[in-house]
């Protein structure tokens, strides 16, 4: 087990969020966390990525509490892409991808011959090779948030977390992103994404975990996860589940 | 775009050099400078003695305040941020008031030692009442507040000892006027701060991304916002304490060559020294050569210059 969480809570201004979570990520599988809103997920995924301390407990890399390990050592294997990003002014896009490479370079930041094929392999990916030459300042909000995730990607990490990656993305980019990650992970790479779309994260994620208040309610592959009484105590909607035509994935219909 | 500025802004500072050794309340011919450089010429003292040491002076201070500009812009991530809202220069400025007019008959020698001392109170004033973990907002507000309150204290001492106003009135502007090798001197050491900032080029560009991205990316954010302002700090305090505050600098500076090079620090850094020394170079020539014999202070004409183009951006940034 990777990465895990041993009974932590998290929270802002000593105030738990999430309470007592004990976790552990299934390697090698794309992971959506569910819920209703203030549920904790953004904050167990940011306390996942050491952007918050936990107020108890412990969250361990390889047995490791990440909090004693060599930060640039854990931006090797942890990646994360934030709900929101700044707009950096006079940044352009080939520079703010490869500010991805960071963990590897130098203290100038020199970017290697390496470094540069991984950024132009990523850059593809996430189709915002075209764009290279702009100020990220004038991008849409699709666009930006593809390059920021392109420059999540050129960290080339064994993890992936995303918080609501899909959210400014129309629908074919996000389908595109969902693709995307199935790919990634067919690679190898473990993704743990927050997701507000419940048929999607069933459609597209091998794994779903559910929180309500702070709390795992329950935990597994989208056929045992989603049932219309889950559906009913978490999200309090009235919804029947279906079988997607042509995924063959459980999808919720909203009665 | 970026590393085309390089050689123009090169270029610029070169002449400015030159153009301060010849032009004063005298102008000089270029031959007539050179000359100026060995002893017993009858330019020794004028350029030697005077012009050299202030224009390397002004140049110096210029690229240290205006590279403190950058680490402040560059951590708060406000383009509208600079060295002031730090509280530093009016806190060098009170202790000097402070020192005029009440030892009015002290040695003048020591007012660097005691300018710096009143700016490095400032900061550890600012860092007492925000802590480590505390919001760049909350910091910025609370160094707004602490500069306004040293500024009414400056002004009660003013009121209530008019005789010293005079000497407080034209410390308080920022000036060249007078400075030579021996403040030089006392500039030296603090020179060694240039490469610790250069040294935080990689971090600040992630900070730049917001915090979460930085700390994925394995910056330390919270050391290095302290390390920044800390080197910020001892940049503006050694300038203030030598020259006086010289306004806009700071703001003016890295955000111009933010227009010119773009955002990346490795180029921001070192391009921002070079237009912060060409703004002082600038600043002290217009001063000097305006209306000779008389000398405005360089901080006036920096305020000139730095006044509008701060209520430009103000309007400008949504």
């Amino acid at each position: 087990m990777s990465l895990s969480t041993h009974n932590v809570s998290v929270g802002y201004h000593g105030k738990a969020i999430v309470k007592q979570v004990d976790l552990s990520i299934p390697e090698g599988k794309i992971i959506a966390l569910l819920g209703p809103n203030g549920c904790g997920k953004s904050t167990l995924l940011k306390a996942m990525a050491r952007i918050l301390s936990p107020i108890e407990g412990q969250i361990h890399w390889q047995g490791k509490n990440i909090h004693q390990m060599a930060s640039k050592k854990l931006a090797q294997q942890l990646a994360l892409l934030p709900q929101t990003q700044p707009i950096p002014e006079g940044i352009k896009v080939k520079d703010l991808v490869a500010y991805g490479r960071s963990p590897y370079t130098g203290f100038w930041g020199r970017i290697s011959n390496a470094d540069q094929h991984i950024i132009d392999k990523m850059m593809q990916q996430t189709g915002v090779t075209e764009l290279a030459e702009q100020l990220v300042s004038e991008l849409s909000g699709g666009q930006r948030q593809r390059v920021w995730l392109a420059m999540t990607l050129a960290q080339d990490t064994p993890y992936l977390l995303l918080d609501e990656p899909t959210t400014y993305m129309d629908l074919s980019h996000q389908v595109e992103l969902m693709h995307l990650l199935r790919k990634l992970n067919l690679q190898g790479k473990t993704i743990i994404t927050v997701l507000h779309d419940i048929n999607q994260a069933a459609r597209y994620c091998d794994h779903l975990i559910v929180m309500k208040q702070g709390k795992i309610v329950t935990q597994g592959s989208p056929e045992s996860v989603l049932t219309e009484s889950l559906l009913k105590d978490v999200f309090s909607l009235n919804a029947q589940i279906h079988l997607d035509p042509i995924a063959k994935t459980p999808m919720c219909v909203v009665e | 775009m970026e590393t085309r500025s390089l050689p123009i802004l090169l270029l610029t500072l070169v002449a400015l050099l030159i153009a301060n050794l010849m032009f004063g309340a005298v102008s000089l011919p270029f031959k007539q400078v050179i000359e100026g450089f060995q002893v017993g010429n009858a330019n020794y003292f004028t350029v030697h003695e005077y012009r050299f040491p202030r224009t390397i002076l002004a140049m110096l201070v210029g690229a240290m305040m205006a590279l403190a500009g950058a680490l402040v812009q560059g951590v708060i991530r406000n383009p509208l941020a600079s060295p002031d809202v730090l509280g530093v220069s009016h806190g060098a400025g009170l202790a000097a008031v402070f020192y005029m007019t009440f030892f009015p008959n002290a040695d003048i020698d020591w007012l660097p030692t005691v300018a710096l001392c009143g700016s490095l109170i400032a900061a550890l004033m600012l860092w007492w009442l925000c802590g480590q973990h505390s919001s760049t907002i909350k910091l910025a507000i609370t160094g707004v507040a602490l500069a306004a309150l040293y500024a009414s204290c400056i002004d009660f001492l003013m009121l209530v000892k008019p005789l010293e106003i005079n000497n407080a009135l034209l410390w308080l502007t920022g000036s060249l006027w007078g400075r030579g090798w021996n403040q030089l001197a006392m500039l030296l050491p603090w020179l060694l701060l240039i490469p610790c900032a250069l040294w935080l080029a990689k971090p600040l560009n992630l900070i730049h991304l917001g915090d979460d991205s930085a700390i994925s990316l394995g910056v330390k954010a919270s050391t290095l916002r302290l390390l920044s302002l800390a080197i910020a700090v001892g940049l503006t305090a050694s300038c203030v304490a030598i020259c006086g505050p010289i306004g806009f600098l700071g703001l003016v500076a890295p955000h111009l060559t933010r227009k010119l090079v773009g955002g990346r620090h490795q180029l921001l850094l070192p391009s921002t020294m070079l237009v912060g020394a060409i703004l002082l170079l600038l600043a002290d020539l217009v001063a000097r050569t305006i209306d000779p014999p008389i000398e405005l202070p360089a901080g006036i004409m920096t305020a000139i210059i730095g006044a509008p183009y701060f209520l430009w951006l103000l309007f400008r940034t949504k």
